[in-house]
């Protein structure tokens, strides 16, 4: 059982947006992971001031490697630092991966809906990986709806339209202040209809993971329920925040 | 991820039950954010997963996403761990769940 806190070691760094990188970390003696997890990663200045922040997982890898990708915040005290300055070489204290409750199970059959505001794309991710990964093991159908600021901002990009050419995976995005260009779509924040119009139907039973911005999350699973969605099919991860509402 | 807050206040600012499991990984042998635990205030029952949490400068709160009354309080002091759980009149874990161990399983 892998509990407290362990030293990772940084193996590789790709910048992923303007704004946003990911980076694989080695962690001695784990052997895979499940998808939705996520790490808690501690840094501690010269003068012993720590601080903890939680990032998921955004790989399905089954050995001792694991990627997470953080978006740097504004006025963030450890998203700079991995964002801007971690190398590779450099470690890490790592706890996890923890979280039993926000991930995808390979054996349910069930049709999954994934909803990604922003960065909460992450976790997403992981388990869109882990059911690309056990093809043709699972044939439960994906989607993914993801809502973006612009094209450039999406994580990513490249390779879920590859995995997108799968008939068990649709990826839909919502651009909330510029769109593609040419492609006449006009930018809009994520309403109840394009939502409803979006999302797999009442009658398929789908799973639903919905994460982002507090705000985002609280309005999509609400739109969800009041079209008749079962609250208990619908799984939230609030990324905290004072993110915009969709 | 949003920094600690001030004071756990049940204010707007918080997390999922779910962002608990790396703090009480180091106090209990299994996951409990997937265990099911009964608000001693208002009797609701549900995963801990599904709770409110308040992180603060020295640990964290979780309070019940039905009443907001404190479920669990977990204090961190650097030396030592303390936990208090009056607010759950109870707390079931099922054996053979799947995440009910912390053990990860080997991706498929």
């Amino acid at each position: 059982m892998r509990t407290g806190w362990n030293v990772a070691e940084v193996i590789g760094v790709t910048q992923e947006t303007r704004t946003a990188r990911t980076l694989r970390l080695r962690l001695p003696g784990l052997t895979g992971h499940r998808p939705g997890q996520h790490v808690d990663v501690r840094l501690t200045a010269e003068d012993g001031y720590t601080a903890v922040r939680s990032y998921s997982v955004a790989s399905a890898l089954p050995g001792d490697e694991l990627e997470l990708t953080v978006e740097e915040l504004d006025d963030g005290e450890v998203s700079p630092y991995l964002v801007h300055q971690v190398a590779v070489g450099d470690q890490l204290e790592v706890r996890g991966p923890v979280g039993g409750w926000f991930v995808w199970d390979p054996a349910d059959p069930s049709p999954v809906q994934l909803i990604a505001g922003g960065s909460g794309v992450v976790p997403l991710m992981a388990m869109i990986r882990a059911h690309a990964a056990a093809s043709p093991g699972s044939t439960a159908p994906f989607r993914l709806l993801y809502s973006v600021r612009s094209p450039d901002s999406g994580y990513y990009s490249a390779e879920l339209d590859e995995l997108a050419r799968s008939p068990l995976l649709s990826v839909t995005y919502v651009y909330t202040r510029e769109a593609p260009a040419g492609s006449g779509i006009t930018p809009h924040r994520l309403d109840a209809a394009t939502l409803l119009a979006a999302v797999l139907p009442v009658d398929d039973h789908p799973a639903f993971f919905i994460c982002g911005a507090t705000a985002f999350v609280e309005t999509v699973a609400d739109w969800l329920v009041r079209a008749g969605y079962p609250a208990d099919r619908i799984k939230t991860e609030r990324y905290g925040g004072t993110g915009s509402r969709p | 991820m949003t920094g600690p807050g001030d004071d756990g206040d049940a204010g707007s600012d918080y997390l999922d039950g779910n962002a608990a499991a790396g703090p009480l990984s180091e106090v209990f042998a299994v996951d409990v954010t997937v265990a099911s635990g009964r608000c001693a205030h208002c009797g609701r029952t549900g995963e801990l997963a599904t709770a409110r949490v308040y992180p603060n400068s020295h640990g964290l709160l979780l309070r019940c996403p039905g009443c907001a009354e404190i479920l669990l309080r977990l204090v961190d002091t650097g030396h030592s761990l303390a936990v208090d759980l009056h607010g759950m009149s109870y707390l079931e874990l099922q054996r053979d769940a799947p995440g009910s161990q912390q053990k990860p399983s080997p991706a498929a």
